[in-house]
């Protein structure tokens, strides 16, 4: 039970890894070994990281289960492990979602099936990984490690374009990623020019650049080109506007597993590094910080509506639902940068429910594609008949995806569109417009393909869910009813975590705030007071 | 007669110690042409064994060396070498580091070889008695301290490494690699002879410390006097270009791809892992005693170099269809990034520098190593499409391919991603974020070509090429490459600190 107590963050981390390595001993030939194996460490991982959840404390905006030991002492860098909120959040959302990924791919996946869940399983660990670490050295090795089987997955398992795809995505991610390297560097030496201390140690680091005693090592111009050096890196794998063009070919050829897994955690690597490594980087100065934040404020606002207009166009449903997560991502990094606590604790909620919305779509993308092999959305049409529960899963999904109200988009969205509202009423506005379009784009598609006679022969004898496909998707449903009836204890574990960063990165917002409260107290006091004068003296009078 | 083997036992102890790991090789190269003599045409891969006992004597004696110094080192720290053989060696953690490397290398190539030279019917012991020549010049380069010797010791390992990449005499494309190498190499050995040459007149001394003290006098003389020292200069720019002739930087590169394409594949092993490493040795020790004083105006040249390599090696890369050559262009890139090393010249750069020769050893002689496993009768092996689907053919095979080329392309958690992680943090301490910049851009164009390789290996189908068969031996030397390069990227303790002992750190 030690282990458990004490190192719950590395048998979270490691649990996938240990059934790699058990699937290494598998013969080659036992698939249906290689698929109980595979699922069996799925579900585990899940169960081992249910503690963290359970036992997270409450109230708490600290890192917890924290874990350390020297791993190359000569240059700093340790094996050091923990998480706040944030990172818990998304720590249960990788396994959740690994557990039902690899689930779906019982049917969907049967050649080379002793490589595909080793694959999924490292990948697994990967990511993990980047959710865990408090050592920037640990933290990048994880963060590359994970390009490789992702690479795999697409390349060797994906559908037509998948070679092409998968060095597409390897590359662009890792352009990015080489830069963070030389961040990683610059932000490491100049802390030990500042402080003596060679430490890869993040909140070491990250309060080393905040800290204004080292301002005359960490210059406003320094600040800001760490803050590009990272940029790049989240910025691709967010993606966002720009840089978005590995993601459409990446999600398209992916196999569903692979898809679910790179809509629902990967991207959100790009968000959390943001959200994590970029905030506490930004300079104080407010020219230089208003000058980068509407950079960035304008690419999210893009990416929402390029993202929504692109997916008008798509002829291919995989490919509409990738590019629906630009808009979604969109949403996510304009909370982050409003640096507000509405706009960051919405951007980490919604973080969550992109997740479950849209790995829940490419899964039932991956429904249908197991049935027909085909996504093209004219391929389809008026299922709704011979799959009747198919269509109201889906219906339910693409309205949590929209952000309808009691469904788990709607909170997000609306906690984000709040913070943004705040700071800027044409941002919020702009984002809106984003909300529109998506109800549009997701309806107008499960109109095409769900309503009206059915035209397609084949489409007439299709089966409706079997067992399997309820016990992947039916967990998404009950998260996305869950979050959107009660995100009381999903804000919970944000709330403070996310007070933290906004007290480190933009600390006037609390003193303005509570400048104006202390205004207000002031003068009910006075209407108080004068109130009292005049009972006095009306008491007076009466007396008299 | 006691006293006579008492004699040399005593010298053994004295200063014969500074040399004796070199004539131990020495000694078993002659052995093994004698030897070779009383073998019959199928047991002639004994003296492959007798080879292998070689270097592990030479690394016997090499212990010893470093057993002397670590005593010196600790009764006089201010000295932290040993000198012998009338101060025209050094024994330090530097010369220690490299033999270890050169003999960690030819050891490996010999494991490669036997099975290597049984399908080409090549297998004969002169093959063996000739890697331990080159090896002993390599080491030479290392630890000697003196022009003559280290000039000899370039000159033993390159005439042995001409004679080993023309090995296969049926073999069109070995001739070729064969008269190339020689004629360009004698060349570039003509080059660097006349900056020796030009060295020993300005200061009339072949002793590097000599050389290094009485430059550093002339350069305060001629600063002075407000000129330029053409002569240090040209000596300089001489030295340097047949150094770079030597580890195969652009723009003296252009015999590397087609020796590699047509050398023996251990032996292309060889010439890329030992040769290169070696000459870095001596353009280290030459660069940073004798020349270090005016590491500031020469960086520059340094840099440009790096910058070209990088470009050319990664560039040319991108097109190639044939593995070997392939590899000569990245080894090209990677000699880029340790000259880059040279450009900033701290302690890190310097830990670096050694780091990126170790991690890229290994990694090098294993990717070489899983080529020559491919070439079996009746099939080269060397194209990219002769890799195809090798996944499905030997998994093993495809899984080390794999490792060596993340490794190479600098991935980590690999040998290769902590040799280049030193040299761009050498970049950022010594202030060339724009070099930085460069040199880690290029790894996505590296990541690419490397990928080609992989990308045949495990997701393109297998066309008709049977299944490689690995020997035995062939399998040790994988194990060590493969646990090197893995060791190196997830615990880089041990070896940081190997990397730092070499510099007396």
């Amino acid at each position: 039970m030690e282990l458990f107590s004490h190192h719950l963050l590395s048998v979270i981390l490691f649990t996938p890894l240990v059934g790699a390595l058990l699937l290494l001993f598998v013969p080659r030939e036992s698939s249906l070994l290689h698929k109980l194996v595979g699922n069996l460490f799925g579900v585990l991982g899940f169960l081992v990281s249910l503690p963290l959840m359970v036992h997270f404390p409450a109230g708490s905006g600290e890192y917890e289960f924290r874990e350390a030991a020297d791993w190359i002492p000569s240059i700093g860098a340790r094996y050091a492990l923990g998480v706040d909120g944030i990172s818990m959040l998304l720590v249960m959302l990788t396994t959740f979602l690994g557990m039902l990924a690899i689930a779906s791919s019982w049917g969907a996946i049967q050649q080379r099936t002793k490589e595909y869940y080793i694959l999924l399983l490292l990948l697994q660990t990967g990511m993990i990984g980047v959710f865990v670490s408090l050592d920037f050295f640990l933290f990048y090795v994880f963060w590359e490690v994970m390009l490789v089987p992702m690479y795999f997955l697409i390349g060797v398992w994906g559908s037509d374009r998948r070679l092409y795809a998968a060095i597409k995505f390897f590359l662009y991610t890792l352009a990015g990623s080489v830069l963070m390297l030389l961040a990683i560097l610059a932000l490491y030496f100049n802390t030990a020019k500042a402080t003596g201390i060679q430490t890869f140690d993040i909140p070491t680091l990250l309060a080393a650049v905040q800290n204004t005693q080292y301002s005359a090592v960490f210059s406003e111009s320094l600040k800001a080109w760490l803050f590009w050096g990272f940029f790049f890196a989240f910025a691709i794998k967010v993606p966002m506007f720009p840089f978005h063009t590995w993601l459409p070919d990446a999600h398209t050829e992916a196999p569903t597993a692979g898809s679910v897994i790179l809509a629902g955690v990967l991207l959100k690597m790009g968000t959390y590094g943001f959200l994590r490594f970029s905030l506490p980087l930004l300079p104080a100065g407010p020219a230089l910080r208003w000058k980068i934040i509407d950079v960035l404020i304008v690419l999210s606002l893009v990416g929402i509506v390029y993202g929504a207009i692109v997916c008008l166009m798509q002829k291919d449903m995989k490919r509409l639902v990738a590019y629906s997560s630009v808009s979604h991502l969109g949403f996510c990094t304009l909370g982050i940068f409003a640096l507000t606590p509405l706009g960051l604790s919405g951007s980490v909620l919604q973080q969550i429910n992109h997740g479950i919305s849209t790995g829940a779509l490419f899964l039932i993308v991956g429904v249908l594609y197991e049935r027909r092999h085909t996504r093209l959305i004219s391929e389809f049409g008026g299922l709704a008949t011979p799959m009747p529960n198919f269509a109201a899963i889906y219906l339910i999904i693409s309205l949590s995806s929209l952000g309808m109200p009691l469904l788990n988009g709607f909170i997000g969205e609306f906690t984000i569109l709040q913070g943004a509202f705040v700071v800027s009423k044409a941002w919020a506005a702009w984002a809106t417009l984003g909300i529109v379009l998506g109800a549009a784009y997701l309806l107008w598609l499960y109109q095409r393909t769900m309503f009206g006679p059915v035209t397609h022969e084949v489409n007439k004898t299709l089966p409706d869910m079997n067992l399997r496909e309820y016990a992947v998707l039916l967990p998404l449903v009950a998260m996305a009813f869950w979050i959107g009836i009660y995100p009381k204890p999903f804000f919970a574990y944000i709330e403070k975590p996310v007070q933290r960063i906004v007290q480190q990165v933009n600390p006037t917002f609390y003193q303005s705030a509570a400048s104006s409260r202390l205004r207000q107290i002031k003068e009910v006091k006075e209407v108080e007071e004068v109130k009292d004068e005049e009972k006095i003296a009306g008491e007076a009078a009466r007396s008299r | 007669m006691p006293s006579f083997l008492q004699t040399i036992f005593n010298y053994i102890n004295g200063d014969g110690i500074t040399v004796l790991p070199e004539m131990e090789l020495l000694l078993i190269a002659i052995g093994i042409l004698i030897f070779d003599f009383l073998l019959e045409k199928k047991e002639k891969h004994w003296s492959a064994g007798v080879a292998l006992f070689g270097v592990a004597m030479s690394a016997g004696g090499l212990f010893q060396q470093a057993k002397r110094f670590n005593a010196e080192h600790t009764f006089r720290p201010q000295v932290p070498a040993v000198f012998g053989f009338q101060s025209t060696i050094i024994i330090d953690g530097f010369s220690l580091l490299f033999g270890a490397i050169f003999l960690a290398a030819t050891a490996l190539v010999i494991l490669l070889s036997v099975r290597y030279l049984e399908i080409e019917r090549e297998q004969e012991g002169e093959f063996y008695s000739l890697l331990l020549l080159a090896c002993t010049g390599m080491m030479f380069m290392a630890s000697g301290s003196d022009l003559i010797v280290l000039f000899l010791g370039l000159e033993t390992m390159t005439l042995s490494l001409y004679v080993l990449s023309g090995y296969l005499r049926r073999e069109k494309r070995s001739n070729e690699a064969a008269l190339k190498y020689m004629l360009l190499g004698g060349f570039s050995s003509g080059i660097l002879a006349y900056g020796f040459s030009l060295l020993y007149g300005l200061t009339a001394s072949t002793n590097l410390w000599e050389i290094g003290n009485r430059l550093d006098v002339r350069a305060q003389i001629v600063a002075n006097r407000g000129m330029t020292d053409w002569i240090v200069v040209l000596a300089f720019v001489t030295v340097a270009a047949g150094l770079f002739f030597k580890v195969a930087a652009v723009p003296f590169h252009q015999w590397a791809p087609d020796v590699y394409e047509g050398a023996p594949t251990p032996i292309a092993a060889y010439v890329s892992v030992g040769s290169k490493t070696a000459s870095f040795a001596l353009l280290v020790r030459l660069f940073i005693w004798v020349f270090g004083g005016s590491q500031p105006a020469w960086q520059y040249l340094i840099a440009g170099v790096a910058v070209a390599s990088l470009t050319w090696g990664n560039l040319a890369a991108l097109t190639q269809n044939n593995i070997k050559r392939l590899l000569a262009y990245s080894s090209i890139s990677h000699v880029g990034y340790i000259l880059l090393g040279l450009v900033a010249a701290n302690e890190t750069a310097v830990t670096g520098i050694l780091y990126y020769l170790i991690a890229y050893a290994f990694m090098t002689i294993g990717a070489f190593a899983v080529v020559t496993v491919l070439r079996q009768r009746g099939l080269i092996g060397d194209e990219l499409v002769d890799l195809d689907g090798l996944y499905q053919r030997s998994p093993s095979a495809a899984v080390l391919m794999l490792i060596f080329m993340l490794s190479l392309a600098g991935i980590p958690p690999t040998a290769g991603f902590m040799g280049k992680y030193f040299i761009f943090l050498s970049l950022i301490e010594t202030h060339h974020p724009a070099l930085a910049i460069f040199a880690v851009l290029y790894i996505v164009p590296a990541l690419y070509y490397y990928f080609r390789v992989v990308l045949h290996a495990w997701l393109t189908k297998p066309g008709e090429a049977p299944a490689p068969a690995m020997s035995s031996a062939q399998a040790v030397a994988l194990g060590i490459t493969l646990f090197v390069t893995l060791a190196a990227g997830l615990y880089p303790e041990p070896f940081t600190r190997l990397a730092r002992y070499a510099f007396g750190q």
